[in-house]
């Protein structure tokens, strides 16, 4: 019997490990859109606060944030290594190959699967130092909420989205994720092993809404303050 | 449905062997009766071409009867050609149109490599089920028929999975080249008996790792395989595969 670390360099691990993280990577998506929405709350500071909860964790959002850094190269590194392995896999490629229909689920989502991936590989990093690093914003904002200093993260988030280019930019990026997510979403779970046929159809009906959820939910903030800020809501 | 003889364009994959560039040869005929099967189409071609004394073109083919998995044509860019759960022994020209034309290429992975013209190499899916796809058993006499009971349920699905033909389109037809739908049918057909039972560990292990030795590429869970299949064999196998070999290496 192969070791547990031989088993996951083959092709079933490979496929495990890329389903796994997903699914963690989905799960922080999910947490990540929740702490977003605190921009609409009715509390004015709810995001500000949210944002500065997560600082004072200190060594908690250390680990949390190396585990994120992990699964997500982890996820990427494996996504490329399957492209090259498919690329070797048939040297001499078709020049004339059609989709067969019926159950295949080959469509605009399952063949860029690739090309989302590094552009949300990409995607991150920007936002990171975007939001994180306030690289690309002249002066850290400050604001003081109950006694407290700390970062104005709502002035930065609606300083970033009253232009017209990095809304459009965030858009175009959370649609690539539904994308990713509309094909992501079901091959993990056969990749862990899903394998109801009842439930087949379910599991990609599911995926296809989370993706549209995602997608929506995350689209909807940059749209939504570039808006409020156009008719001066 | 038309009795008239159709005419109909090919453009057909010729290579004289591995080492060789290969390349699309054009025919034009005008005498195929709907009624031919693919192959007999083929058949016809050849006819004609060696009484040019012009070298005929090799395909493979057997039974006919869309049981020996044989038959490997890539047809219009599809294995097997368009109509779901059909080799291409069992597909009819009336399936095409008077005037169509119509391409046709080998199989083409690595790990199928080219012998000649529409002919490829699938000794490697014979590997694999010497690897483990298979039962070992005491010869003797027969054991009485409902001798083991098998629950109903269990048999069906191992029967499904044993329709597999082992003709290769899963991997012809997968954007990535795996042969994941063929060594999951493999290995579920007899992970669902008692027979099974005694190597079944040992079996998805082996034959696991000899496909990637083969060289075929990842699942990317795309379909297409089932799509392609000429008896239908569901991706369950593939997901059935993965449990069976972590179930393996986990305990």
């Amino acid at each position: 019997m192969p070791s547990i670390s031989n088993a996951l360099q083959t092709t079933i691990g490979r496929k495990i490990l890329t389903g796994i993280t997903g699914v963690f990577l989905t799960l922080f998506l999910v947490a990540h859109l929740a702490g977003n929405l605190t921009l609409f709350s009715p509390d004015p500071d709810a995001f500000n606060l949210y944002a500065h909860f997560l600082h004072e964790l200190g060594p908690l959002l250390w680990i949390a944030e190396i585990i994120l850094v992990v699964l997500f190269l982890a996820h990427a590194y494996i996504g490329i290594s399957i492209y090259r392995r498919r690329k070797q896999s048939r040297p001499e490629n078709y020049n004339y190959y059609n989709s067969k229909g019926g159950p295949s689920k080959q469509n605009a989502a399952s063949k860029t699967m690739i090309f989302t991936g590094i552009i949300i590989l990409l995607f991150v990093i920007l936002h990171v130092m975007h939001f994180k690093y306030h690289l690309f914003s002249p002066e850290t904002y400050m604001t003081t909420i109950n006694g407290e200093e700390m970062v104005d993260l709502t002035r930065h988030v609606e300083t970033a989205f009253h232009n017209i280019w990095i809304v459009l930019g965030y858009t175009a990026v959370m649609v690539l994720i539904g994308f990713h997510l509309k094909h992501g979403v079901w091959s993990a779970f056969v990749s862990l092993g899903a394998s109801n046929p009842k439930r087949l159809p379910v599991i990609y009906t599911v995926g296809g809404i989370v993706a549209v959820l995602l997608s929506v939910g995350f689209l909807f903030i940059p749209i939504y303050i570039y808006l409020r800020h156009l008719f001066g809501g | 449905m038309s009795n008239e003889n159709m005419t109909i364009h090919l453009k057909v994959w010729r290579q004289k062997g591995p080492e060789t560039k290969g390349f699309f040869e054009d025919h034009t005929m005008d005498d195929v009766n709907p009624h031919m099967s693919f192959l007999e189409m083929l058949d016809l071609l050849n006819e004609q071409l060696m009484e040019q004394r012009k070298e005929p073109i090799e395909f493979d083919h057997d039974c006919r009867e869309g049981i020996c998995g044989s038959c490997n044509l890539v047809i219009n860019g599809m294995a097997h050609g368009p109509e779901l759960r059909t080799a291409a022994c069992q597909l009819h020209m009336r399936k095409f149109s008077d005037g169509d034309t119509i391409t046709i290429e080998p199989w083409r992975a690595r790990a199928f490599p080219m012998i000649k013209d529409l002919v490829v190499d699938r000794s490697a899916f014979d590997r694999i089920m010497a690897a483990g796809g298979y039962v070992s058993v005491k010869t003797g006499n027969a054991p009485d028929a409902n001798a083991i009971p098998i629950p109903k349920h269990e048999a069906d699905l191992a029967m499904d999975y044993a329709t597999c033909i082992g003709c290769g389109a899963c991997v012809a037809s997968c954007p990535n080249s795996s042969a994941s739908l063929f060594t999951g049918a493999k290995i579920s057909q007899l992970a669902h008996l008692p027979q099974g039972a005694p190597e079944r560990k040992k079996r998805a292990v082996a034959m696991v790792n000899q496909m990637e030795k083969e060289g075929f590429g990842d699942c990317s869970n795309f379909q297409e395989c089932e799509a392609a299949c000429p008896v239908g064999i569901s991706i369950t196998a593939i997901a059935e595969m993965r449990k069976e070999y972590m179930k393996a290496v986990l305990s």
